[in-house]
This record gives C-alpha cells, structure tokens and sequence, in this order.
C-alpha cells in the first residue's frame, strides 16, 4: 500500500497541455476519484501515476519513492482498462495468472491466489473460458481480478463502468468499493459519471481543461462548490449572474439585474465561496433545495412564476418555472402522490432560502 | 520516454538496413545506371526511349497502358455484376458458385497463360473442337496477340473486382436502402443514389489494382504477345541483349508510372471518406422465387463454373499426357502417371520442385521475421519519417517485378556492403533474395491489418502486470497476430513458388525454380510435363490456402 503525491505536475503533448501545475496527494488506503468531462486531463493524470506518460515537468512519489521516470513495469500498479484490455488468446485463469507468473511465483502458489481471486470475484466456475466467450461484466471482474491479484500497491481504474448497461453499472459500483475495502488498498478512479464519483469515493479531484478545480469529499464537493464550473457540473444546479449590493456581518445582499430583485444570503463560509476582489458572481441553488408554494408569502428571496412543464420521473417531479423570458428556474421534489404535482400553467412563488444559496465566482477562460 | 525511444530506434536500425540494401540502393543504382553510356553521364537513354530513333519503346509504353486500361474495364464487366449476383440474390448453389468465382487465384500467371494456350491457342483444344463439330474447314479463332493478353487478364483480374466490391456490399449497412426506399425512392433511384456512391471507394481500389498489375504484367505478354511490345516485356528483351542501359532506363519509367500510382493509391484510401457511421447489419440477399429467372441463373451460374474451371481441368488432363505421345494429333491419346513419376525418380525433373521449394521457404522466413518487425514498428511505435518507411516498404508491392530483377541484377553485379563483398548476380542466393524482397509487403500488409485492430491498452495491460517489453511481445503480442502474420507468410509463399518474371532474370542452372522449367517444356514441346509441372503448383498453392483458411481462418479475400 502507498500514497501517491504528485507534485507540480504539467504534461504537454506538443502544444496541447493535457495537465497544468497539478498538486495532489493520494492518502494510503483512501479511494480517489478524478471527475471531469472528456478532454479534461483526468485520464492523463492516471496513466502518468501508471508510468505510460512521463510528465513533462513535476515529481511523482509512491510514498517517499520518486518514481517520476520509473518505467510502468516496475511500478507495481494495478491498472484496470476502459476497454478492460483482456488478452484475448488466453482463458480467464491465464490472463489473470499473467503478471504472477511475471513475478516468477511458484505455479501451485499462482493456482492457489488465482482462484483466490477469482472467488472473490464470483468467477470460479469460469476459470477456463476463454475470455471471449464472457458477458462484458464478467470481462469487467476478470479485469479486477487481474489487477488485484498481484497485490498491487496502488489501484488504478479507468472509467472501468463505462461500458456495462444502467443496471450493471450500479452492480459493479458496489462490488468495487467491496473489493477496495477488502483488499484496503490505495485506489484511483477515472470516471466522467457524478454519481459514481459522489457515491463511491472517500475524495474527489474535480478535473477541467487541464486543471483540477476543487478536491474534497463528496459532501463537501456538492455543497460548497468553489465556482461555477464545479457547481454545474456535480450535480444539477440553477445558476444566475448577481452582484454584490451591501456587505453586512449577518446577511449578505446581492441583486439579479435580470429578475430585478434582491436576494439575501447567510455570511458564513458554507454560503460563500472564496473569491477574489473583481471576480464575477454567480448563485447557485440546487433543484431540491428550492420550495414552491402556490400561495404568496412575505419570505425573503420569494420570487413569482409560472409553471412550464412538469417531469414526472417515477420517484422525483421536476418542476420548470419560468421566473422571466431569460430565466427558468428547475425545481426537484420526491414524488409524494398526485395531489402534490403543479400544473402547467399555474402560478407559483419560489422561495431561494438563504440558507441553501452558495456564492461562487465564474471560471475565468 | 528515453528507453521506449531507444528501443523503437533498435527496432529501427534492422528494418532501416535492409530496406536500404536491398530496396533503396538497388533502384537507385538502376538510375544511375540509366543515366550512363560506356561509363559517361548522359541524359542519351531518355532521348533515345521518347526520341525517334527508337520507335519501339514508345510504343510499347503506349501499349501498356492500353491493355491496362482495357484489362480494368473487362474484369470491372465481369467482377462487379457478379459480386452483385452472388451477394444480393439468392438461389440454389448460390455458396458454391461463389467460391468457385475465386478460383482464378489459384493459378499462378505462366501456368493459367499455359492452360489458356493449351485451351484456345493455335493448336488449342477449343478451336479444334468446334473446327470437328462442326466440320469447318480451319479452326474458327485462336488466341494470340492483344485479345489473348486481354482475355487472359480479365480471367485473371476480375477477383480484385469481385472480392472488393463483394466485401463494399457486405459492409453497406442495408438500414441505408431501407431508408432511402422509405423516404420514396425506387429501386434502381436506390441503386445509383445510394449504392453505388458508397461503392465507389471499393471500385476505384480495384480498379488502380487492376491497372498496376497489368501494367506489370510479364507472363501473358511472354507467351500470348508475338510481335506485340508491352514495355515489362522489352525491359526482359533489353536486358537479353545485353543493353543494361536501357533496360534500366525501362524500368526507371515503368517505376515511376508504378510509384505514382501507388502515391495515387495511398492518397485515395487515406482520403476521408464515407464510412458507415453504423456497423454493417450484415447484407441481405433477396431469394429469388420466380422460377425462370432463378433457373436461368443457375445455369448461367453452371456455364460460368465451367469456363471457369476449364483451365484447371485442361491441366490436369493434360498433366497425364506422357512425354512424346501428342505430336502430330490434334487431341491427346495417351494418359497416364509417368510425368508424375518422373517426378520422384528423375532427379533432373524434381530439383527445380525442390529449388522452388527450399527457395520460396528460405525467403518467407525472411518475409516473416522482417515483416513482423517492421509491421510492428510501424503500427505501434512513434517516429519521424514513419510515412516514409511505410511507403518504402510498399515499393516492392507497387514495382513490377521485372523491375524488381532488373533492381536486383544492376546492385549486385558487382560486390556491395550488402552482399558482403561478393557478386550475388549468378549464384544461388540472388533469387530467394528477389523472393524475399518481392514479398515483403505482403507480410507487413496482413500483419498490419491484426496490429491495427489491438487495442494499445493490451500492451499496457502487460507492461502495468510487471512484464518486460520482450515478455510482452513474445507472449501478448506475437500469439494475437500471428494469424496475420501466417497469412501473409503463406500467401508470400504461394507467390513465390509461382514466381515467373524475377526468376527469369536472374535463375542459373543450379536454382532453376518450377516456372523456368515449365517454360523449358514448353519450348520443347513437352506439354505434359510442362503441365504436371503447373499442376504442382497449384496442388501447392491449393494446400497453402485450405490450411490458412482451416487453420488461421483466413479468408481467401483477405489475400489480395
């Protein structure tokens, strides 16, 4: 088991820089996610940990190692593939036997943590199949296994899901976290899919253009997004451009020039993101956070509009409403029954409450 | 980043040496060698090819091209309506029609020329057959000249037609006609709108195919050609006659019509085309219910397989002729095994089998090792002048292979650091070395066609489980092309032992191989030995690809 600290590291492919001045340490034993959209650097950054790219500037250490310039071989990762890169002329007990019997472990010891493994991943009767003849989440454990099965000191997944139907997904998502668990080891995971990040991780490294936005845990990373980028891109949001109007110790106020209005919002950290003096604000409110009402009330941050579309999606109602021609407000409930569903059409008051606003600034590009 | 470097630069230095020694620095001696008279620089060979005084050059350039042009039309007018036929309809024998349809390939070009001449020659037994019938007074044709040559390519060149256009209509997703069909269009509106555009791509490959191996064409023209000049054949006569100068001056021009056509082609297939956006959903074939028209095609299916087979049967038929029984007599009388016999006890008759084999072995060894390696690098290893080494090593494919001679006897005969200091040009080994790098691309074309389809993480996987380059290579790699690598090996092998124009240039005594002494037979007039002889071929080459389509499931249009 290792930690990973990755130090000031920026990789460019000629002109293009895939990573840009990366500091980040992998706790021992902690599953670690890279989040972000595609291009956004965060599979590069994983096969730098793996050794199949070496930055072009920065240090990488397993623990006190400096393995910068270690060659992939010698770094005792475990490295499962997008495309889970079985080989396909051997059987399931071969492919996983395979960087044993590069390690020259004796052959009853290779059978014995073979089918160990393969235990593990419910795959024993399979053991000499040949690996075409696999569903794809079968390939997928054989993969695991694979990577797991020499005791790896760091484990790396590369969007391991992305290939596997809805119902699989959710499948395997528990089945890895099992295995981290089980095996306690230090473990990457490369994934453009939110909810796997937020469910599964212990810390998240949000990942864009290049350059890590924000790390923290999944709480952490949904409540008290750094800026726009992040808080659009976990989760769902409502944002809308405000300015700051009056600065008070208790209650800050700010106003939206389109809606015309003034919203207030609680002073403390958690509402308010860390921002320089001329960076541009935004407000973001998540879609569960907001509350309809169909009468009017004298809260604060209380905004009328009008019901554009309701979407009914089995266990939560998303309702659209139209606070002006420019603004739509998405609002999120649990389904409570018939009676609780809006109507297109209708007449209703928001309320933004100004415990759930967070302030943060626009992503400079 | 330093070791994957210095060993891609490992891997380099070979691949780089050889395709200098043997590919580069001949041809390059072949133009320094058309730019001398009696030791002089001079620019004299290129006046007399284009300049008056020697008419005959011009000509048969001229005369090349023709036939080539011809040579894409013929077998564009039987390869494509077949392909449509035996892959859009269905009827009884439909399967087996179109495996016979590729039978041409079996034949190596002297001894389908050979069985042509045998079936419509001046003494062939068509004519002579329908002169009897008939009761005609002379034979009513005989084949010879430009319409031997052309009848004889289009039998033989029509395949390319065939299978590609055959593999285009496979891969046309059929949602697309079904598509335009629903948005209105009629069948034949279907057809030009929509099939044929996405055809295009396959009937332009064919097409350069067809005319870059007439253009090279050297068996049909030797035997069918008479007076008629076609410049691979003049290349064969200049040198002959001792006119070294000129006949590298041949071959310099039919290099450059070549090279510009394999530019031409390279350019065409890396052009962004239509691809599907969609995998194939696999071709649907209409049965046909009406009765006449499916019996009408199965007949025309039935006469087809026997114009088609005829050759091979007259071989073998003929195979049986012994030695000095069919003279005078217009069919054969007597058959039996003795050509075959002789095989195995007249050591004079088995060596030039055994020449072919050992020689063809030797250099697909070499094909082999070579074009592994240098397919790998190529596919999987990033340097600068990539394209340039790709084009290198598909000169040898896209050159004639009387050029390739030529190549080979104007660098070596005299001693040069890649024969090590010795004279190649009269001994053994100049002709498997021909072989080898005839076949090169052969190898590293079906090599690259599996490399490409591994996915590079599978090498990742490898390396990330803790093993060595070498390891990976040798257990991960190697196991999953080598069904490419077989293929193309064994195709090379085929070729070789079929091999006509190199090894006329540049046989002696000793490694005479199978083709020089078919033609031996025939200027003796032994045809039946010349015949058991072309029947060993194709015995061979038949074996080879059963094997490879058994074994390694290779498919016979994958070969091309």
């Amino acid at each position: 088991m290792s930690s990973v600290n990755l130090s000031n590291i920026t990789k460019k492919f000629g002109d293009f820089t895939a990573v840009k001045e990366l500091d980040l340490i992998i706790n021992e034993g902690e599953f670690f996610t890279f989040l972000g959209p595609s291009g956004c650097g965060k599979t590069t950054t994983l096969r730098i940990i793996a050794g199949f790219y070496y930055p072009s500037k920065g240090k990488v250490k397993f623990n006190d190692r400096d393995m910068t310039t270690v060659s992939p071989e010698k770094r005792n990762t475990g490295m499962v593939f997008q495309n889970y890169a079985l080989f396909p002329h051997m059987t399931v007990f071969e492919n996983v036997a395979f960087g044993l019997k590069v390690r020259k472990t004796k052959k009853p010891e290779i059978k014995r943590r073979v089918e160990d493994v393969l235990e593990k991943v419910y795959l024993k009767q399979f053991i000499d199949r040949q690996v075409s003849q696999l569903s794809g989440g079968q390939q997928q454990r054989v993969a695991l296994a694979r990577a797991l099965v020499i005791e790896p000191d760091i484990l790396l997944l590369d969007e391991p899901l992305s290939n596997l139907d809805a119902r699989l997904r959710d499948e395997m998502r528990n089945e890895i976290l099992r295995l981290q668990r089980e095996y306690g080891i230090t473990t990457v995971y490369v994934t453009h899919d939110q909810v796997e990040a937020l469910s599964m991780s212990d810390r998240i490294a949000v990942f864009n253009a290049g350059k890590c936005q924000q790390i923290g845990s999944p709480t952490e990373i949904y409540n008290q997004p750094v800026n726009d980028f992040v808080a659009e891109f976990i989760g769902e949001t409502n944002l809308f451009d405000v300015e700051l109007e009056s600065d008070e110790p208790e209650k800050l106020r700010f106003f939206n020039s389109s809606l015309d209005t003034n919203i207030y919002v609680d002073n403390t950290p958690k509402q308010i993101a860390a921002c320089q003096e001329n960076d541009q604000l935004r407000m973001s409110i998540r879609p569960e956070a907001i509350d309809v009402k169909k009468t009017v009330s004298e809260n604060e941050n209380t905004i009328q509009g009008k019901v554009k579309m309701v979407q009914f999606t089995g266990e939560a109602v998303h309702t659209f409403i139209e606070l002006n021609e420019n603004i739509t407000l998405k609002a999120t409930d649990l389904n409570r029954g018939p009676s609780t569903y809006l109507n297109e059409g209708e007449e209703v008051y928001v309320r933004l409450p100004s415990e759930q606003i967070r302030i943060v600034p626009k992503v400079k590009r | 980043m330093n070791a994957e470097k210095r060993k891609t630069i490992l891997l380099l230095i070979p691949i780089v040496i050889v395709l200098t020694g043997y590919v580069l620095y001949p041809s390059f001696e072949t133009m320094l060698e058309s730019f001398r008279q009696e030791g002089i620089f001079t620019f004299q060979n290129y006046i007399d090819f284009f300049g008056p005084k020697a008419h005959a050059n011009l000509e048969a350039l001229w005369n090349s091209v023709y036939i080539s042009v011809l040579s894409v039309l013929f077998s564009a007018l039987i390869g494509v309506p077949l392909a449509f036929i035996f892959n859009r309809y269905d009827f009884p024998g439909r399967s087996f029609f179109s495996g016979v349809a590729i039978m041409p390939i079996v034949l190596p070009s002297l001894v389908g020329v050979m069985a042509f001449m045998f079936l419509y020659g001046e003494a062939g037994l068509v004519p002579n057959m329908i002169k009897d019938l008939f009761g005609l007074e002379e034979v009513p044709f005989t084949l010879g000249g430009v319409s031997g040559i052309l009848l004889v390519h289009a039998y033989t060149m029509y395949p390319y037609f065939y299978m590609t256009v055959s593999s285009a209509l496979n891969n046309v997703d059929s949602s697309l006609e079904e598509a335009a069909a629903n948005l209105g269009s009629n069948r034949l509106g279907v057809f030009w709108k929509v099939t044929f555009p996405l055809l295009t791509p396959a009937l332009v490959a064919a097409s350069l195919l067809v005319f870059m191996v007439s253009m090279a064409s050297f068996s049909a023209p030797f035997l069918l050609a008479g007076g008629y000049r076609v410049l691979s054949l003049q290349i064969y006569f200049s040198k002959i006659n001792g006119n070294l100068e000129m006949a590298a001056t041949q071959s310099v021009i039919l290099s450059v019509v070549s090279i510009s056509f394999l530019l031409f082609m390279r350019w065409f297939q890396n052009r962004k085309d239509y691809r599907m956006g969609t995998k194939g959903l696999g071709a649907h074939r209409s049965e046909v219910s009406h009765p006449l028209i499916k019996w009408t095609m199965v007949t025309i299916g039935i006469i087809a397989m026997i114009i088609l087979l005829l050759p091979h049967a007259t071989l073998a038929i003929l195979s049986l002729v012994p030695e000095g029984s069919w003279t005078w007599q217009t069919y054969p009388t007597a058959f039996n095994l003795e050509n075959f016999r002789l095989l195995f006890e007249d050591p004079n008759i088995w060596d030039p089998v055994r020449n072919s084999l050992f020689m063809a072995f030797v250099a697909c060894l070499g094909c082999f090792i070579f074009g592994m390696i240098t397919s790998y690098a190529l596919v999987k290893r990033k340097f600068i002048g990539k394209n340039l080494l790709d084009i290198l090593v598909m000169i040898p494919w896209a050159l004639p292979a009387t050029v390739v001679g030529m190549n080979l006897i104007l660098a070596f005969n005299q001693p040069s650091p890649f024969s090590f200091g010795k004279v190649l040009v009269g001994t053994y080994w100049i002709l498997p070395l021909a072989y080898f790098v005839r076949f090169i691309p052969l190898v590293v074309r079906s090599t690259n066609a599996v490399l490409e389809q591994m996915d590079d993480s599978i090498e990742e996987a490898a390396q990330n489980l803790g093993a060595k380059w070498l390891y990976t290579f040798r257990r991960v790699v190697l196991p999953i092309i080598m069904p490419g690598v077989l293929s193309g090996t064994l195709l090379a092998f085929v070729q070789a032992v079929g091999e006509f124009p190199t090894s006329v240039l540049l046989y002696t005594i000793d490694n005479r191989p199978i083709s020089i002494e078919i033609m031996n037979q025939l200027r003796m007039f032994n045809l039946g030995q010349a015949a058991a002889y072309g029947m060993i071929q194709v015995g061979l080459i038949a074996i080879v690809m059963f094997v490879s389509y058994k074994f390694f499931g290779v498919k016979s249009e994958n070969t091309l």
